[in-house]
């Protein structure tokens, strides 16, 4: 009787566990990348790992640094391929999509289960109802070779946001919203229950920005309920019968936040800090030189949609460059056909292939010295796309797109 | 595992991030860890990996260890030679990470710590002394699944030991 983590935890262990205990569960799906890849093989060798338990639960994406920029990288992604092929891995190459849009996206994460990544945003799932929760390498190591992990069953935050968002404003600015009010450290060890009327009214997709972000609070997971419009996502992605996991109704939280966000404006993550975060007109005006869209915040086809209607017929501003990754292969393929790639392209914008780079500084759009970019990632840090001497904002793809037709921060109400 | 180190403070603020720690624009291109330390808290603190003497501490205030999943992190703060972190408080994914490598993490109160100073860390005895103040710090206790994993020396080396774990 509990939380939804309680939950999902409990019918794993086959016990009912409380908040503070420590359990070692099995795990219904894994994934690393490779940035995190190389480092989980060589903790499998150190185990003397022979052979990963179950291969069908584990895919390998590379999509960090693609296509690779460097030798010293493309020995690694080498290195990752051969390991999935020795062990019968699922192996996601360059140009297939970004992890956490690839698992939804290809039917392996659905309700009630344990997913772990070796990724820190692997928090995504939780709206699917997923518990899931990034590890290291080693962690992932270990559970490949066991088929389990060992959690300390988490706290839960329960989060209400009610209301009826603007037009303009959407799910990452309530994800936005969400970090700035928790602040970076102010769900750390613990998990977040995500509910409201303004969840309820949201896509599927639109759902895991939020709980994506989640991680940026210090949580361990980002969990929503099931509802129709989850099991309408999924009917075409998994024949696998699922078990949706709810909390129960007296369950116990460590706190509960109600929030009525309908008077909400746009929000933006100033830097160095996720959680330095302001409504729009703060910051508006202030001179862009580069605007990113993707990434696994914002790189669905959702964000691409947004983005084409806003830029559609128009230029992007000479002073400043726009750059949109979409974050999978499915997602490209289907704007190329749907014309919003086209739109986007006759706009200005350079079009990468499906991949993150830009968003952790390895390739495909680094900063110069003292330029200011826009993104719709999930972390501003002094120097996280490549260069500590560039400032980094966060927004919503709607916000970006219409900066990069002003050339400055400004606010998507004003075309919306 | 050495459970008594002695050394001095390199003193770092609040929401260390991994990024900080180790840049992405570095971690991907290489497992050699003693290559990449020389790009530790690189972009935050230019050069840190040559004030580093073998044995010293890295401490930090708040939330340490914030961000990303990379294992680099840890790993590169022990490929420069530091014994171990010492931090108000601790990101999970960092902390959990920091155990199964064998890097230990104390969580104590570190406001008294000034750069420089010289400090005496007895694991088993949960104290944390600054030789340079003349204070005596407690540690906050790990819970006794890391205390295990650390005792061997790492996840690795656990599963080495148990072939799984033996929690």
């Amino acid at each position: 009787m509990g939380s939804i983590a309680e939950e999902i935890l409990s019918a794993h262990v086959g016990k009912a566990v409380k908040a503070g205990e420590i359990v070692v569960a099995p795990v219904d799906y894994m994934m690393s990348q490779d940035g995190t890849t190389p480092l989980t093989i060589k903790a499998f060798e150190d185990m003397n790992g022979q052979k990963v338990l179950d291969p069908s639960k584990y895919s390998i994406v590379i999509d960090h640094n693609v296509p690779s920029p460097i030798e010293g990288v493309s020995n690694l992604h080498k290195k990752m391929r051969e390991f999935a092929k020795k062990h019968g891995v699922k192996l996601y190459d360059i140009g297939e999509g970004v992890c956490h849009t690839l698992l939804p996206e290809s039917g392996k994460v659905a309700p009630g289960m344990i997913v772990i990544g070796a990724d820190s945003h692997t928090t995504t799932y939780g709206a699917l109802n997923v518990f899931s929760s990034g590890v290291g390498s080693t962690d992932m190591a270990a559970a490949l070779i066991s088929g389990k992990m060992w959690f300390k069953v988490p706290e839960t935050i329960k989060l209400v946001y009610d209301g009826k968002l603007q037009k303009g404003v959407y799910s990452k600015d309530v994800a936005l919203h969400m970090v700035g009010t928790l602040t970076s450290n102010g769900a750390t060890y613990k998990a977040l229950e995500i509910y409201g009327d303004v969840i309820d009214a949201m896509s599927v997709d639109a759902r895991m920005t939020i709980s994506n972000l989640a991680v940026e609070t210090g949580a361990k997971a980002g969990l929503m309920a099931c509802d129709e419009k989850t099991v309408k996502y999924l009917a075409d992605k998994t024949k696998v019968p699922f078990k949706p996991v709810y909390a129960t109704m007296d369950a116990k939280y460590e706190r509960v936040i109600v929030e009525d966000l309908s008077d909400m404006s746009p929000q933006i993550a100033c830097p160095p800090d996720v959680d330095n975060v302001v409504p729009i007109d703060k910051v508006a005006g202030l001179p862009l030189d580069q605007i990113y869209i993707g990434t696994c915040t914002n790189g669905r086809y959702e964000d691409l949609e947004i983005a084409a209607k806003i830029l559609d017929g128009k230029t992007v501003n000479k002073s400043t460059r726009l750059i949109v990754a979409p974050s999978s292969k499915m997602i490209l393929t289907q704007g190329l056909e749907t014309g919003i790639i086209g739109k986007l392209v006759k706009a200005g914008a350079t079009v990468l292939s499906p991949s993150c780079g830009p968003c952790v500084g390895t390739c495909n759009g680094v900063p110069s010295d003292g330029e200011n970019v826009l993104s719709t990632a999930n972390r501003n840090f002094k120097g996280r796309m490549g260069n500590t001497k560039a400032d980094i904002y966060l927004s919503s793809p709607a916000t970006a797109a219409y900066s990069a037709i002003k050339g400055c921060i400004a606010d998507p109400r004003e075309v919306l | 595992m050495q459970t008594q180190m002695r050394g001095n403070a390199h003193v770092f603020g609040k929401n260390i991030n991994t990024d900080y720690i180790i840049s992405g624009k570095y971690k991907f291109k290489s497992t050699d860890m003693k290559d990449l330390s020389t790009h530790l808290m690189e972009d935050i603190r230019p050069g840190f990996h040559k004030e580093i003497k073998n044995g010293n501490f890295i401490v930090g205030g708040e939330n340490f260890g914030m961000g990303s999943s990379r294992e680099q992190a840890p790993l590169v703060i022990q490929a420069a030679g530091i014994s171990a972190v010492l931090a108000k408080s601790f990101a999970r994914i960092f902390f959990r990470n920091c155990i199964n490598v064998g890097l230990p993490v104390i969580e104590c109160d570190t406001s008294k710590i000034e750069e420089g100073d010289e400090l005496f860390v007895d694991l088993e005895k949960g104290v944390v002394v600054n030789k340079t103040k003349g204070i005596e710090i407690k540690a906050v206790a790990l819970p006794p699944v890391m205390v295990k994993i650390l005792n061997d020396g790492g996840l690795a080396e656990h599963f080495k030991k148990y072939g799984g774990f033996n929690l």
